[in-house]
């Protein structure tokens, strides 16, 4: 099984990349965009089959190291690898 | 005192921190690599700056769950003085020994130069040296030294007079034109709860001399530390 794990910074944090990328895709002449808010997504194929038991492995790897939860948050989806 | 510089992978102002303190110190430190899993009898240990694990994931991220740290945590605990320098203040975040977390700088540029530190507390065996108020100079070089942290625990840190230094200008005022990296509170440096562990995105150790520059101001911050393990 495949685990796709998106971080992205919290709502309210400041993000200053999104912020240059959201300028710099304005002044390509790409109208109405509004906030751009850049995260990482990181790919771990799993051993485990099932599908709970998984999701609490790669919910205990994002709160121990994948993610900061001072100030990103993290959702998980699963595909089958 | 007895000393340890921790080494990691990347890490490059851990020399500098030994230089410094022995010359300060009077004696060499341990030098600490990341794999060992004991230390020896210490009162002071050194997470130095540098580019542990090249800051993949984030910086200090890797560092923070190596197999040192669970020493210095022990040790922390147990009221061993930790200072925590530039890579060091963001890997004692991500180790959880000092709360908040260093983000990018506001204007995403890597920054080196000198900047005006206000000293907010001296109660504290890092600061004892200082006075209260003393503006000093130390280096930063930092890509990464934006301080965040919840609104409640920013109310802590005020409250509990765990902010140890701030950016300022040179005669002590706190202005946005004088925070270099956007830092909340203009923070440059923060104490734990029990004021053992100190991190700071500056270096004090590349200003403990009069030959470096900076008036050698970053001496006091190591003599504060002998007098404290003398006393």
């Amino acid at each position: 099984m495949l685990a796709k794990v998106h971080v992205t910074l919290k709502n309210g944090v400041l993000d200053p990349q999104g912020k240059a990328v959201r300028n710099a895709l304005s002044g390509l002449g790409f109208a109405g965009i509004g906030e751009v808010r850049q995260g990482k997504l990181i790919e771990i194929e799993l051993a485990e089959t099932d599908r709970a038991k998984a999701k609490r492995d790669v919910e205990a790897m994002c709160r121990k190291l994948l993610a900061n939860t001072v100030i990103e948050d993290f959702t998980i989806e699963f595909a089958e690898s | 005192m007895r000393a340890a510089v921790i080494v990691f992978p990347g890490s490059n102002c851990d020399r500098d921190a030994a230089v410094a303190l022995t010359k300060i110190v009077g004696r060499a430190p341990a030098m600490i690599w990341h794999r060992d899993t004991e230390l020896p009898k210490l009162d002071l240990i050194v997470v130095p700056g540098g580019f542990s694990y090249g800051d993949y994931l984030r910086s200090g991220a890797m560092a923070a769950r190596s197999p040192v740290m669970r020493e210095v945590i022990k040790r922390a605990e147990a009221g061993v003085a930790v200072l925590g320098i530039c890579n060091g203040f963001q890997i004692l975040t991500e180790a959880g020994l000092l709360p908040g977390a260093l983000m990018r700088n506001a204007a995403l540029k890597f920054i080196c130069r000198p900047v005006h530190l206000r000293v907010e507390t001296t109660a504290t065996a890092f600061t004892r040296r200082y006075k209260k108020g003393q503006v000093v100079t130390f280096p930063i070089a930092h890509g990464e030294g934006n301080y965040f942290a919840a609104p409640e625990v920013m109310k802590r840190l005020e409250g509990e007079d765990r902010v140890a230094f701030r950016y300022t200008s040179p005669d002590g005022r706190i202005d946005p034109a004088h925070n270099p990296n956007g830092s909340l509170g203009a923070i440059a440096g923060i104490l734990n709860e029990r004021r053992n562990v100190l991190g700071l995105m500056p270096h004090p150790e590349r200003a403990s001399d009069p030959l470096l520059g900076f008036g050698g101001t970053g001496a006091a911050m190591f003599e504060g530390l002998i007098e404290a393990v003398a006393a």
